[in-house]
């Protein structure tokens, strides 16, 4: 770990003079201008929500991770495909934050600000700090794209970016140049702007650009003459940097392979990471997969990507609604599939009822929730942590469910893998929860060995597994594990296992209808057992300096909350930190835990739900530190909030 | 691509030794009602799946919620009784993840055409490989008696003391509306004809939707007795049968032509002249047009000129076999998922210690 708060100024002057023209995969550029080495730069990408900004970071992104770098990025777009050309409701953001060390988020302030129109300029300017460099596309600053964001004066004429450093570029006039010989639209010429700025940004950092080509020839392989004019746009970005004296230097952040553990890694985001989890648990169980599933943001991705791998027997199902998702899954589950649904939080609300269903079924199902900002539709876009305590208690009767929360993109794919062993070990309906962070965001991955993967091998029922008084033989689809509490998984096919299950309450053990109060009273308190009984690993505490506060996170608010944690503890702080993974059950040293220390903060991207169940459980007077406002917290913040918390 | 009914069928495994009807009933006592029109489709089922010649572990029934849906239980059978109209959505994903299996759903009126009218028109659009039996009461029953998506307009119940405000559906026309391949209609208690249209029903592939009149004898008691009746029922009553002249009434008196003024269908007393100009029922008719003119010949307060029978059959590509045939396709495309390969992708690093 060298510095999380370094500047990229920080190292400016020592210019490197090794004069290789390729590290490791690095391009340098061949020419004479001066090169700069750094430790971390954080880039943000903004332009018109259809100016293809996601797609130029996606790019970014790629070069960064296969040159070697840490990294961490911060998708930022609105909920309308496109919004009104120009407008500050239209902006669409990548940020991207690299290094040559381990990081955690994708960093607080933008050290670059490339913003491709008025818009972009005027809605991001505020958070890059003083000193900063922006690259703006001078060819929008017309002064009707100027006066429809608020603009009265050009703010590249009147002094209002004083102190940043700022090049003006004429990026559309440039690639419009450049493309002169495509014979192409002025209208398609100037869609390849965003390439033209991905080549310079690649110049200034020495980035890798074979991958970029390769994807653009890829992407475009049905119109040739697109990709050959988005390929001389990046070109031409590139040899723009080379050649204007605008850009006098160029920056080099070395590959990150001290912070990294031997293997072999790739960049994932986080509904990437889950879809494989998903797919690794199939193999692993040896079940085919089936996913019911209808689009909503931020989880149609994991359709998306599920519905490719057919060749791995995986069936997805877009369902006519949400409740007709789960629906299915379950019928599938019923079959003996590894079943999924995925959706975000309104999902979540539709498909209550079938949880419930599955609860009392006892069969196994996987629901993930990627949550987004609520209630209602609310920011289907932004992140938020707030389906918490909808996940714990969110139908009707005492119906639980174990909840397992990922904390970071990659960890995505392992707690995928975690979920399907709950609900397969258990034969419970388990509650996945992703954020929009994870989904959109993400980081490199050691890519594990298959023989790394847990053994998830489960048993079906095969025949009899009850004795009546008589002598008789029979099959009861409600005599339960002893160990586990789980009941057995008897699949339609199995000749003399005929049963039938339902929603209305059942004989413990027979599984026959029966409204007997004792023996509702039992099947309650035996589903809870079930659920209190799960095996989850222990909580991990990092506690190296014996500190009298703790923190505690859950989810995607891991990067954060560890950043923060390390900028307490360099200038001298102590701070505890613990992160759950399962949120139920919670792990059995948690109170253990919580009664060693003074003071424990619980941030949150909620009004307080995590706060309000380690309340109720362990009778802590746990403080909560919140912030719902669709975006992850920022490290700063954060570390400032948990200062005030340890010294109070 | 289309399967035929032998080869889907094909895919459930035989029953190794004969089946009576009482492998097929199960231990649970049946709960209905004394009286209830349920009693005469369990019976008719578990009499007539022995037929089938299926292994019974490889038949499900699905139900949702409503005094049929407790159906399931009585069957020695798979089942699962689940939740207010979502069986055919469980169903969909129970057949379309097991071909080898028979999937069968109950469902009532309230269940099927209410609160679960999306999942209902959704798996007759996509031909699911499901059989659909929608008991049809026009009542709720389990609610004890407010009126349901079939009650006829102006219906008094608990919770319309001046009448129901609501327009029925008719489930067939509602059916054929809804690209289903297979539309029957017949009685709770014709067990000949249910038995038959049940047959054909589990003969075809894909989703096939069975409406059955059901008697409620407490909350609705009669509902279908003009159909009933042997005097009334000949007049009201329309047998189809594929390849027939669609005729009723006393002595056949009473045909079906078709109007050449509007195209549309019209009753009329068969005579010498007219005799050749009455319909042929064309059940596998490609177009449904005349399946559903025929469903709209019923007079939805008195049941008059009512169709029963298989008023539409054609094959055409059923959902489960088409996304079998995806699952293939890609095996054949892109060779069977390497899981190692997926994970490491297109752009890797790697770091030596």
């Amino acid at each position: 770990m060298t510095s999380q708060v370094s500047s990229p100024a920080e190292h400016a002057d020592e210019a490197d003079e090794t004069g290789e023209t390729l590290v490791g995969g690095q391009r340098r550029p061949p020419g004479e201008k001066e090169v700069r080495q750094l430790d971390r730069v954080i880039i943000r990408f903004a332009g018109d929500s259809g100016d293809g900004m996601q797609l130029t970071g996606d790019r970014f992104t790629s070069e960064t991770a296969s040159y070697g770098n840490d990294l961490s990025t911060l998708p930022n777009f609105p909920a309308e495909i496109r919004a009104p050309a120009g407008t500050l409701p239209g902006v669409s953001s990548f940020q991207v934050h690299f290094a040559d060390h381990d990081i955690l988020t994708p960093g607080d302030a933008p050290h670059v600000l490339v913003a491709m129109n008025p818009a972009a300029l005027k809605a991001n300017i505020a958070d890059v700090p003083r000193g900063g460099e922006v690259i703006v596309n001078t060819d929008e600053f017309a002064k009707r794209a100027m006066v429809k964001v608020g603009y009265e004066t050009s703010p590249l004429e009147d002094g209002s970016l004083d102190g940043y450093s700022v090049h003006p570029v004429p990026l559309t006039t440039l690639t419009i140049e450049a493309l002169k010989e495509f014979g192409l639209s002025r209208k398609e010429a100037e869609r390849s702007k965003n390439m033209f700025a991905l080549g310079l940004l690649s110049w200034m950092y020495h980035r890798p650009t074979e991958g970029t080509e390769k994807f653009l020839r890829t992407k475009f392989a049905r119109k040739p003459e697109i990709a050959e004019a988005n390929v001389a746009a990046f070109r031409a970005g590139w040899n723009f940097g080379e050649t204007t004296e605008d850009f006098a230097v160029s920056y080099e952040v070395a590959p990150a392979d001290t912070a990294f553990p031997t293997g072999t890694y790739r960049n994932i985001s986080g509904n990437l990471a889950l879809s494989y989890g998903l797919i690794a648990a199939s193999r692993q169980a040896d079940l085919p997969l089936y996913l019911g599933s209808y689009p909503i943001t931020p989880a149609s991705d994991i359709l998306h990507e599920l519905s490719r791998h057919k060749n791995f027997g995986v069936r997805t199902f877009q369902a006519e609604d949400e409740i007709a998702g789960i629906g299915a899954a379950l019928g599938a589950a019923f079959g003996g599939s590894l079943a999924v649904t995925t959706t975000s939080g309104p999902g979540v609300a539709l498909k209550s009822e079938t949880i419930g269903l599955a609860v009392s079924l006892e069969l196994p199902l996987l629901v993930v929730d990627i949550q987004r900002g609520g209630p209602s539709t609310g920011l289907p876009t932004k992140t938020e942590q707030a389906d918490l305590l909808q996940a714990m208690y969110g139908r009707n009767g005492e119906a639980p469910v174990p909840v397992v929360a990922p904390r970071t993109p990659a960890d995505c794919f392992d707690a995928a893998l975690d979920a399907a062993r709950i609900a397969l070990t258990y034969r419970t309906p388990v509650l996945l929860l992703s954020d929009g962070y994870l989904a959109n965001g993400s980081e490199p991955w050691r890519i594990p060995d298959l023989d790394e993967l847990p053994d998830l091998r489960t048993q079906f029922a095969t025949g009899p597994n009850h004795t009546l008084d008589d002598g008789t033989e029979v099959f009861w689809p409600y005599k339960r594990d002893p160990q586990t509490l789980a009941r057995p998984w008897a699949v339609p096919g199995t000749p003399g296992l005929e049963h039938r299950i339902g929603g209305i309450e059942k004989q413990d053990g027979s599984g026959n209808i029966s409204y007997d109060p004792a023996n509702h009273d039992l099947m309650v308190r035996t589903r809870q057992a079930k659920i209190d009984g799960i095996e989850v690993a222990d909580l991990e505490v990092d506690d190296p300096d014996g500190a009298r506060t703790l923190v505690l996170g859950w989810g995607s608010t891991y990067g954060p909350i560890t950043a923060a944690v390390r900028r307490i503890r360099r200038e001298g702080g102590a701070v505890a930190q613990a992160h759950l993974r399962h949120l139920n059950p919670f792990p059995r040293n948690l109170g253990e835990v919580l009664g060693r220390y003074d003071k424990v903060v619980v941030p949150e991207m909620n009004l307080g739900q995590l706060a309000t169940l380690i309340r109720a459980r362990f009778l802590v007077d746990a403080r909560s530190y919140n912030q719902v406002n669709g975006m992850p917290f920022k490290a700063e913040q954060l570390a400032a909030a948990l200062k005030e918390a340890i010294d109070d | 691509m289309t399967e035929t009914a032998s080869t889907l069928l094909s895919l459930v495994p035989k029953a190794e030794a004969k089946q009576s009807m009482k492998d097929f009933k199960s231990d649970q006592e049946v709960r209905w009602c004394p009286g209830c029109g349920d009693y005469a489709i369990l019976a008719a089922v578990q009499g007539f799946m022995p037929d089938l010649g299926l292994a019974k572990e490889n038949i499900v029934f699905v139900s949702g919620i409503g005094c049929s849906s407790r159906f399931p239980y009585y069957m020695n059978t798979y089942g699962m009784h689940s939740i207010h109209g979502r069986a055919p959505a469980i169903a969909t994903g129970l057949a379309s993840s097991r071909r080898d299996l028979s999937v069968w759903v109950v469902t009532g009126d309230g269940d099927a055409l209410s609160i679960g009218g999306n999942h209902l028109i959704h798996a007759l659009r996509r031909n699911v490989n499901l059989k659909i039996l929608l008991f049809n009461n026009r009542i709720y029953g389990l609610t004890k008696g407010q009126y349901s998506p079939t009650s006829e307009l102006g219906k008094i119940t608990k919770s319309t003391p001046m009448g129901s405000l609501d327009a029925p559906f008719n489930p067939v026309s509602l059916a054929i509306g809804a690209e289903a391949s297979f539309v029957a209609r017949t009685i709770d208690s014709d067990r000949k004809h249910l038995t038959e249209v049940l047959r054909a029903a589990a003969d075809h592939p894909g989703t096939a939707l069975v409406e059955i009149y059901q008697n409620c004898n407490i909350f609705n008691d009669g509902a279908f007795e003009a159909l009933k009746d042997k005097e009334q029922a000949e007049e009201a009553v329309i047998r189809l049968e594929h390849g027939q002249p669609i005729r009723f009434g006393v002595g056949g008196s009473k045909g079906v032509v078709r109007d050449p003024a509007t195209g549309d269908l019209k009753v009329v007393a068969v005579t010498a002249e007219n005799e050749s100009q009455i319909l042929v029922h064309d059940a596998h008719s490609a177009s449904p047009t005349t399946a559903f003119a025929l469903s709209r010949l019923a007079d939805p307060d008195t049941l008059h000129q009512t169709p029963i029978g298989v008023l539409r059959s054609v094959e055409r590509p059923v959902y489960d076999t088409l996304m079998a045939d995806q699952l293939d396709a890609a095996i054949e495309q892109n060779g069977k998922g390497d899981l190692g390969a997926l994970l490491a992708g297109s752009d890797t690093w790697t770091v030596v210690g």
